[in-house]
């Protein structure tokens, strides 16, 4: 059996221990931070349930709550709208669908107003296609997210689990349901009841609908029998809630043992519609034995329609909305999946439909599914639950397009009657036994491209063809020889194997290389999300990976300042409305747009890419072209979103790091600063405030030359303070990597003029010679920092070389890069400093006072933001020899024009 | 309305701003003082000043949005006081209207050059159409280039290029200003053909070609047609 399974977990309806007391810390979160459900249930309309609400919102009111009415429909009862008096309306929102206004209730409006309490009536209406989401308990769920009470009505017939159920007793379908989750999540739960008896007289009273409504339909379904039927289903939904909440107070208080059925449930669910009845069965029956349950889905070979596939993924939706756990598994045969599921997850007791099956193939398989099912699930209880015809009101069967189906027969026909001619043609060369080698030949061939029904055909097609035209008596279906009959039915029977083990097979390897190709993208997606360093990167990879798996169009907004941006890696860019889908997706952290229930006609659908911890943004996924939006492919698209938001949030804490990192960084700078140069500033400082105060001392008389010797100190200590200044800005763009050099084409010889000019006063009296290399062309580098870099090196070799000795600076070109070399002819560079000489405040033992230390590490630090490489050397002749190497590119300097 | 020359400093320095009003008063200028952008917006609108000196680091806002605003309605030369190491910024300023920078830190006679050199701007042209700067001259009327007495042959674009330094005499040009006027538009980002006039040109007008007197690089930034200080007007 391959296994592979997607599974989830709901937390619902989980009843263990720890999932227990984690709902229950949940709801006391819940209590703070969201808002409260309060519902008022009841058996059906009437019974008084949105009365019973504003009796209560009245009280609220009255103790001085902040209470508003979102949406109430009185029916027209009067009593109901005395009640509605003094009580703040929200206005209502207009939705125009098909040509015609709809009054909804506005969520956004409400939740700009954002009262203590709003009243939501009608919790399982639907809301007009357009609106945001398709329900109005997703209104509401929205409503609890943001902090804002909520009251409520709910009959039990839209209970989702209940709803075929009173379809049955009723015969009145129903189409408006909620999740029987929303009843798990509300805090209270107020049953409305009346007597029966009550209830029909109200209704035939004219009380519950106008004389005028009060249609056929309604009449049938306010019948005494079925109106029991309704209030004991609402008595007992209640029952099993308060038993629920019983649950959670005893876990939350510890109080006596908590109690676990400990019983399993496992639902099959396939790709029928009848699969939800089953589910809600399930469902019930899990609820009532406090136990948990999942539900399976087991893949065969068998290929699902378009419209199947669909319903499969309704169904597992369905599973996994009411609180099951959904897995999907491969297997042979589904017996043995769903064994294998069961015994793999302690399930006590497996729930199946009765389904109709060939006679044939239970002969074949050793029994029915049920049968097969009882007698290797060994010691788990088996439920058996009957499949009803669906209703073509709520169902409408659909039927299977052949298209495909239809090209496929045409192609084995094709090809057999081609086979057939061809063998024809050959007559006499071939003996009819022969005949039937190349027809099985080519039976197996098709068997590799069709799908099994054309297969099958074929198969028979050609057995009758061989009969027809090759086996004596030719040219009837009669066969003379009783061998050749037993030739003709092994053939038979040999073609419909073949054929058959062929294209299962290959369905097999089908599916196989399709899980393989699922799995291969998700794993070069993760190996392609490690490698990526930045958020633009992950950005970019998302687009692209997205696209390549799904087909589709990918567009990625991320969080900035708390907004999703939309990031420019994005293969489309979403409309206005579609940004409004975003940023509900952001704030919300639920998938939203096509194929999900809020804002479904949506063009994407949006996924958000939240962690555990924060969402860094939101992802969309717009299909090319149409398609069916299965759990598979959710489940993919799930684990994607996944990725990329961890991808994110590893980037973000690599971000956090590193900056941390450069902190730390520059606090160790701050502290070798404080430490090793505070002395550096103090000398010029001393120098400027003695001999100003020496200058305006009137007792010290000091004048015309005095005065001017004393005037250029000062102005050499300021201009020594400058430069430290400097060099201490240049390394702290340096260490916070803030150097950008911006790269322009630049004459060496206008590079070494400002140089001239910058060293003018450090240079004063000393032989400082610039050289170019003749020829030398216009290159490509940033000549400021150039400037910087070079003029720090020339500033070091006249600072550790006798006065009187000359310091040579030469540029030329070598490759393609342009070398400048600073010379001097001082004692050069011992060998034990050499290590040491670009490190920040290293100082060369012994050096003269004056010096920070850093104008090397500079130059070296300059060089490299550049491309470029700094290195130090002896000269052959005697003397340091520095090298600055910059990748440039070159344009030869020459006359472009020719004279007047 | 006195005929000494208006000058508006906006600095938040009060330390510079002393020195300034110190050195340059001594020259018989006027002075008015505004600590910041909108101070010294106002300023400007109530004095009228001639030139306005305006520091790059002011604490409400960039230089360049005050250069902006004042440049809305006015045409007076701005003298931007800046930073090393800012070049991007003094291009910025330059290309929206500056007319001039000085690096801090500068000396009183720099500032008082520059201010004079932004004041000629705005006096007309002379009427010979005679520019002497050194030993280069330049008729403007006749386009004709003497070095030093001698003739010099320029072509068409070097002339041009020259020219625009001649009108702009003791100002900073930046890069983008001088691609600009003498090529156009579309050549806005064809920095080597400029290095390669400016070479050419050098070769023809400078005595010493490698060591230029007249026209100088300020780095990073653009050229200066350096005036000497025989040239008269």
């Amino acid at each position: 059996m391959t296994r592979d399974r997607i599974r989830r977990k709901n937390k619902g309806t989980d009843r263990s221990d720890p999932d227990v007391l984690l709902d229950a810390i949940r709801s006391d979160e819940d209590g703070r931070s969201r808002g409260r459900l309060k519902i008022f249930f009841g058996m059906c309309a009437g019974v008084g349930k949105t009365y019973a609400m504003l009796q209560e919102a009245r009280m609220l009111l009255a103790e001085g709550k902040d209470v508003a009415a979102g949406i109430v429909e009185t029916h027209g009862r009067p009593e109901t709208g005395a009640l509605l008096e003094g009580l703040e309306r929200l206005p209502l929102k207009a939705v125009s669908y098909r040509g015609r206004t709809f009054s909804e209730f506005d969520l956004d409006g409400a939740l700009r107003r954002r009262p203590a309490v709003v009243l939501v009536d009608e919790l399982a209406h639907a809301n007009v296609p357009g609106s945001r989401h398709i329900k109005r308990y997703q209104d509401v769920e929205e409503l609890l997210d943001h902090g804002i009470d909520v009251y409520t009505t709910l009959n039990v017939q839209h209970l989702e689990s209940r709803s075929l159920t009173v379809e049955e007793i009723t015969g009145v379908p129903v189409h408006e349901t909620v999740p029987d989750s929303v009843l798990d999540r509300a805090a209270d739960i107020e049953l409305v009841d009346i007597a029966p008896s009550e209830l029909l007289k109200r209704f035939s009273d004219g009380k519950i609908y106008a004389p005028e409504s009060a249609a056929a339909a309604l009449r049938n379904f306010f019948r005494r029998g079925n109106v029991t039927a309704l209030r004991e289903m609402a008595l007992r939904a209640t029952a099993q809630q308060v038993n629920r909440h019983l649950t959670r107070y005893k876990a939350g208080r510890k109080i006596g043992e908590t109690w676990k059925s400990g019983e399993r449930l496992l639902v099959a669910v396939g790709p029928s519609p009848f699969s939800t009845q089953l589910i809600a069965w399930t469902r019930r029956m899990a609820a009532t034995m406090n136990a948990e349950w999942m539900a399976l889905n087991v893949e065969t070979q068998v290929r699902l329609t378009v419209q199947q596939a669909a319903q499969l993924t309704a169904n597992l939706h369905l599973a996994r909305e009411l609180g099951a756990e959904v897995a999907v598994v491969r297997a042979e045969d589904t017996v043995e999946g769903i064994v294998q599921t069961a015994l793999a997850n302690n399930i006590t007791q497996i729930v199946v439909g009765k389904t109709e099956e060939g006679r044939l193939r239970t002969w074949l398989k050793g029994g029915s599914l049920v049968e097969r099912l009882v007698r290797y699930s060994g010691n788990i209880d088996i439920y058996v639950v009957r499949g009803d015809v669906i209703p073509q009101t709520t169902r409408p069967p659909r039927r299977l397009p052949r298209l495909t189906s239809g090209r496929q027969f045409g192609v084995a026909l094709g090809a057999i009657a081609a086979v057939v001619a061809s063998l024809f043609a050959a007559g006499s060369l071939l003996n009819y036994l022969s005949v039937a080698m190349f027809l099985l030949f080519a039976v197996t061939l098709l068997s590799l491209w069709l799908t099994m029904g054309p297969v099958l055909f074929a198969a028979a097609l050609s057995a009758l063809a061989w009969n027809f035209f090759f086996i004596p008596p030719r040219y009837t279906f009669h066969i003379a020889r009783f061998e050749d009959v037993l030739v003709f039915s092994l053939y038979f029977i040999i073609a419909i194997v073949t054929g058959t083990l062929t294209s299962r097979i290959r369905i097999n390897k089908e599916a196989v290389r399709q899980r393989e190709a699922r799995a291969a993208a998700l794993y070069a997606m993760s190996r392609a999300l490690t490698s990526a360093d930045s958020t633009d990167a992950i950005a970019a990879i998302a687009v692209r990976e997205i696209d390549r798996i799904f087909d589709a169009d990918a567009a990625v907004f991320l969080n900035a300042a708390g907004l999703p941006v939309l990031h420019h890696a994005s293969g489309f860019s979403p409309g206005a409305k579609e940004e409004s889908v975003v940023r509900w997706v952001a704030e919300n952290r639920k998938p939203a747009g096509r194929f999900t229930d809020t804002l479904p006609l949506s063009d994407a659908r949006w996924m958000p890419l939240a962690t555990g911890r924060d969402i860094y943004g939101v992802a969309g996924v717009r299909f090319r072209r149409t398609t069916v939006f299965t759990l598979d492919k959710e489940t993919l698209l799930e684990n994607l979103a996944g990725q990329i938001a961890s991808a994110l949030e590893r980037e973000r804490f690599n971000g956090e790091r590193r900056r941390a990192d450069t902190a730390d960084a520059s606090e160790r700078l701050f502290k070798t600063l404080l430490n090793s140069i505070s002395h550096e500033f103090r000398t010029p400082l001393a120098v400027i405030s003695g001999i100003t105060a020496s200058l305006t001392d009137p007792g010290l008389r000091l004048g015309g030359a005095a005065r001017d010797a004393l005037m250029s100190e000062v102005n050499d200590a300021a201009n020594r303070l400058n430069g430290l200044v400097e060099n201490l800005l240049n390394m702290s763009r340096l260490e916070s990597g803030n150097v950008r050099p911006a790269v322009e084409w630049c004459d060496v010889s206008d590079l070494f003029q400002s140089l001239k000019r910058r060293l003018q006063r450090e240079a004063a009296g000393r032989p400082v010679a610039f050289e170019m290399a003749p020829g030398i062309p216009i290159v490509r580098i940033d000549s400021a920092l150039t400037e910087v870099a070079v003029g720090n090196l020339v500033q070091n070799a006249l600072r550790y070389t006798p006065p009187e000795t000359p310091v040579r600076v030469r540029a030329a070109v070598s490759g393609s890069d342009l070398v400048i070399t600073v010379r001097d002819e001082g004692p050069g560079l011992p060998a034990d400093i050499l290590p040491h000489l670009f490190k920040k405040f290293y100082r060369a033992p012994g050096s003269a006072a004056g010096g920070t230390g850093l104008g090397l590490s500079i130059s070296r630090g300059l060089v490299e933001a550049m491309g470029g490489r700094l290195t130090a050397a002896n000269a052959s002749r005697g003397g340091a020899l520095f090298t600055v190497r910059l990748p440039a590119e070159r344009r030869s300097v020459g006359p472009e024009e020719s004279n007047e | 309305m006195s005929d000494a020359v208006k000058v508006l400093i906006i600095d938040d320095e009060t330390q510079i701003r002393r020195f300034l009003r110190i050195a340059l008063e001594a020259q018989g200028f006027s002075l008015s003082e505004a600590a910041n952008g909108r101070d010294g917006l106002v300023q400007a609108a109530m004095h009228r000043p001639d030139v306005v000196i305006l520091d790059l680091g002011l604490p409400d806002g960039n230089g360049l949005d005050i250069l902006r605003r004042l440049r809305e309605w006015s045409n007076v030369p701005v003298i931007v006081l800046s930073v090393r190491n800012a070049e991007q910024d003094k291009i910025a300023l330059l290309d929206a209207g500056a007319d001039d920078y000085l690096t801090k830190p500068f000396s009183a006679g720099e500032l008082i050059a520059r201010i004079r050199t932004a004041l000629r701007h705005t006096a007309p042209a002379e009427p010979d159409g005679l520019f002497r700067n050194g030993p280069l001259e330049v008729n403007l009327a006749a386009r004709k280039v003497t070095v030093g007495g001698k003739s010099v042959k320029l072509t068409v674009t070097e002339y041009d290029l020259l020219r625009l330094f001649v009108q702009n005499a003791g100002k900073v040009l930046t890069h983008r200003q001088i691609l600009k006027t003498v090529w156009g538009e579309s050549s806005g980002d064809e920095m080597q053909y400029l290095r390669v006039y400016i070479s050419q040109l050098r070769r023809k007008i400078e005595s010493d070609p490698a060591n230029p007197q007249l026209l100088v690089t300020e780095t990073g930034v653009g050229y200066r047609m350096q005036v000497t200080e025989k040239q008269q007007g």
